[in-house]
């Protein structure tokens, strides 16, 4: 990871470093035996807060500078960093991504005439002028292995948060507003709006949407002639984007807009991920380079590799490689209601029941009320255990 | 992989390398020394316990103590409180789409049938057919082979050969290249639950991927049982006016039963285990769930200790006629000889 470099040289710290695939399983093993590693990194806070609810977590009140912290790092950061709510701090966030950002390439959108949707009006309208012109408009693809379905989750929450606001999403969260409420219900049906009866408005119907690898998403949008216009991601699909096709450039190639407000009433509400670190055994090495994860010097190290966006507001926007990143992180700074990623936040199994919930429906949309019902029948246990 | 971490901890190391063989070794040369002592007539009735002995510590440590401990852990809740057999009641509930329904179905009838058939047919197959040919060897080590790659590859390079393109697009997976040359639809072989949400196909696809992973095991050994029938006795079969597949059907195939039974058996046992080509390729997902993927979803998604003992122990459950079968024809084997 280029990221330690600067702090292994700094310091002589040397960082011994592991990855895996399968995180859930592997850190709780290795907590329950008593062998947790010093640090870990999650891509989901739920883990590491579930730990810290368990008292296996270190809190880091002391460990990092929190003052430099609260100067550097907007409160909803940190508030999501102290799950327990008793002003202890079991995590911090190392780098950030925008979800729910609306992919397409503009010169197919300027050699059709169309335009850049403003409203969830023009969207829909947009949608159907480009059915009618005999493509689907969307390519929407799900597959992930274990982790199937977590694209149409992004799809799920934008709509939720913009759709009926921060306090019907937090619940959510917390597991109090059932998925058989009008509000998620409606959050469905709105999504299936987007995918047409059938899922006849996206690329390849839904065998494909289920078989297809979501990092495949963009392929058939820059094929000649385009299969779809719009595809909807977080902005670490560009790296997907130009691996598969190193000849796209950001900007002119494919540029995004974020997902056109659902409701007037909730304007400027976006969803934000990104992944957080906790301390699992008190070392000085530990301590110092959870501390230095916090800072502008090792973020500032992501945002120049592209793809991620810093937490840290030191970090120059002149830094971000690109102008697309440098929008998103635009983005970051200027959303109006930020919510975490809400399947990230919920019990491991609420999440997995919910993304195989969306594969169901994206089967077969007519079966919502069973899909739902179900799902709150997860959600009467998840919560509790 | 960091070996640094091995010279970390030198007595350690050296504790385990020099150790464990000095322990081993004391260990039957003790025992030995004791068991001359005894008088005569007592130490056949003594020495077979001193060599069982070790593993018999190891079964019931690390075997047999665990899995008592799961059958009382699967009628407690998440947090140790008896709650009888609530766990099996959430297990079972909602026949046949709730609870581990799916998982039973698929492990109990769907890879139980098809996997145990397909694996014997082809290995029984190719072994009596490579028997006749002169480059047998080659043949039977290419199809040996996937044995050697693990699981996860496997199902991950059979993902490439489903993978799905629509209609019209250029198919990239070669099972979907095959089925449009002939002017058929492309399939979505691991989502497409035909026949009516049943899901027969898709997880027939996953049990095609394990089938290529096995073949060659099975193949191997049905061979040998083959290699092992007199030359004599078909040669006489064959005296008297039998043609090849009488011979096959009459006097090969009854004399192979035996082993035919046991690897079938194993198979079944192999079946019933089901786990990685799932997780990787479906996790489950489109009515694929099989009982070993649901007990390690509980385990490590929902940290529900209790409810992944109750699945364990109905995979149990499942597994014991066999394991019982199987040891009584080993046994049966074991007479004839």
């Amino acid at each position: 990871m280029a990221v330690l470099k600067p702090f292994e040289d700094q310091t002589g710290i040397k960082v011994s470093y592991e990855s895996t695939r399968d995180e859930d399983a592997i850190l709780t093993s290795r907590v329950a035996a008593g062998n947790p590693p010093d640090l870990a990194a999650a891509p989901s806070p739920q883990l590491l807060a579930q730990f810290a609810k368990q008292g296996k977590v270190i809190p880091l009140n002391d460990a990092v500078d929190m003052s430099a912290l609260q100067s550097s790092t907007s409160k909803s950061w940190i508030d999501l960093g102290e799950p327990n709510g008793d002003g202890k701090l079991y995590q911090i966030f190392a780098w950030a991504a925008v979800k729910g950002l609306i992919w397409y390439d503009p010169k197919n959108f300027q050699a059709k005439g169309y335009s850049v949707p403003k409203t969830f009006d023009d969207l829909t309208s947009l949608q159907s002028q480009i059915k009618s012109s005999g493509t689907t408009p969307w390519c929407i693809t799900l597959e992930s292995g274990s982790a199937s379905g977590w694209p149409a989750s992004d799809w799920l929450k934008e709509i939720v948060l913009s759709q009926s606001g921060p306090d019907v999403y937090d619940k959510w969260v917390a597991g109090t507003q059932k998925w058989t409420s009008p509000e998620i219900k409606s959050a469905f049906q709105t999504w299936g709006q987007i995918l047409g009866p059938n899922d006849s408005n996206v690329y390849g119907g839904k065998q494909f949407m289920l078989a297809t690898n979501f990092g495949d998403v963009g392929t058939p949008m820059f094929q000649n002639p385009p299969k779809c216009f719009m595809l909807n991601q977080a902005s670490f699909i560009t790296t997907f984007f130009t691996s598969a096709n190193p000849s796209l450039q950001p900007g002119t190639d494919f540029n995004f807009f974020p997902l056109p407000d659902v409701s007037s009433q909730f304007t400027g509400a976006h969803v934000v991920a990104g992944d957080s670190f906790s301390m699992f055994k008190d070392t000085p090495q530990a301590r110092k380079l959870i501390q230095y994860l916090t800072t502008a010097q090792a973020q500032d190290i992501w945002v120049k590799r592209g793809g991620k966006l810093a937490v840290n507001k030191q970090v120059p926007l002149t830094d971000y490689p690109d102008v697309l990143s440098k929008e998103s992180a635009q983005i970051i700074v200027n959303t109006q209601i930020a919510k975490y990623d809400a399947t990230d936040n919920m019990p491991a199994d609420m999440r997995s029941a919910a993304w195989k919930a969306l594969l169901d429906f994206v089967s077969n949309q007519s079966k919502l009320d069973s899909i739902l019902a179900n799902l709150d029948k997860v959600q009467a246990t998840a919560y509790h255990s | 992989m960091d070996f640094s971490v091995l010279l970390g901890d030198i007595p350690t190391l050296l504790a385990v390398v020099l150790g464990v063989p000095a322990v081993l070794v004391a260990y039957i040369v003790g025992s030995e020394y004791l068991v001359r002592r005894l008088p005569d007539k007592n130490r056949p009735q003594v020495r077979p316990w001193i060599w069982v002995g070790p593993s018999l510590l190891l079964v019931t440590g690390f075997l047999l103590l665990p899995a008592i401990a799961t059958i009382f852990q699967s009628f407690e809740d998440n947090h140790g409180a008896f709650i009888g057999l609530q766990n099996y009641a959430t297990q079972l509930a909602d026949f046949p789409s709730g609870g581990a329904w799916v998982a039973i179905r698929n492990n109990i009838i769907i890879w139980l049938l098809f996997y145990t058939l397909f694996v014997l047919a082809f290995g029984l197959a190719l072994a009596v057919l490579f028997d006749r040919v002169p480059y047998e060897t080659v043949v039977k080590s290419l199809i040996f082979m996937p044995m050697a790659i693990s699981s996860v590859a496997l199902g991950v390079i059979w993902k490439f050969m489903y993978s799905y393109q629509p209609l019209g697009a250029p198919q990239t997976g070669t099972v979907n290249a095959v089925v449009t040359f002939f002017r058929h639809d492309p399939v979505a072989w691991l989502q497409d639950q035909w026949p009516n949400g049943l899901g027969v196909l898709n997880n027939v696809a996953l049990i095609g991927a394990a089938t290529w992973g096995i073949t060659g095991f099975a193949m191997v050994i049905l061979s040998a049982a083959l290699k092992g029938i007199p030359g004599e006795l078909l040669e006489a079969a064959r005296v008297d006016g039998a043609g090849e597949l009488t011979v096959f059907r009459r006097v090969i195939f009854p004399l192979m039963m035996p082993t035919i039974v046991v690897v079938g058996t194993t198979l079944v046992i192999f079946a019933l285990k089901a786990f990685d080509v799932v997780y990787v390729m479906t996790n489950g997902n489109y009515g694929t769930d099989v009982l070993a993927l649901r007990m390690y979803n509980f385990l490590y998604l929902s940290h529900n200790n209790a409810a992944a003992s109750s699945v364990a122990i109905i995979l149990l459950i499942a597994v014991i006629p066999v394991l019982v079968f199987n040891l009584r024809q080993f046994r049966a084997v074991e007479a004839r000889r």
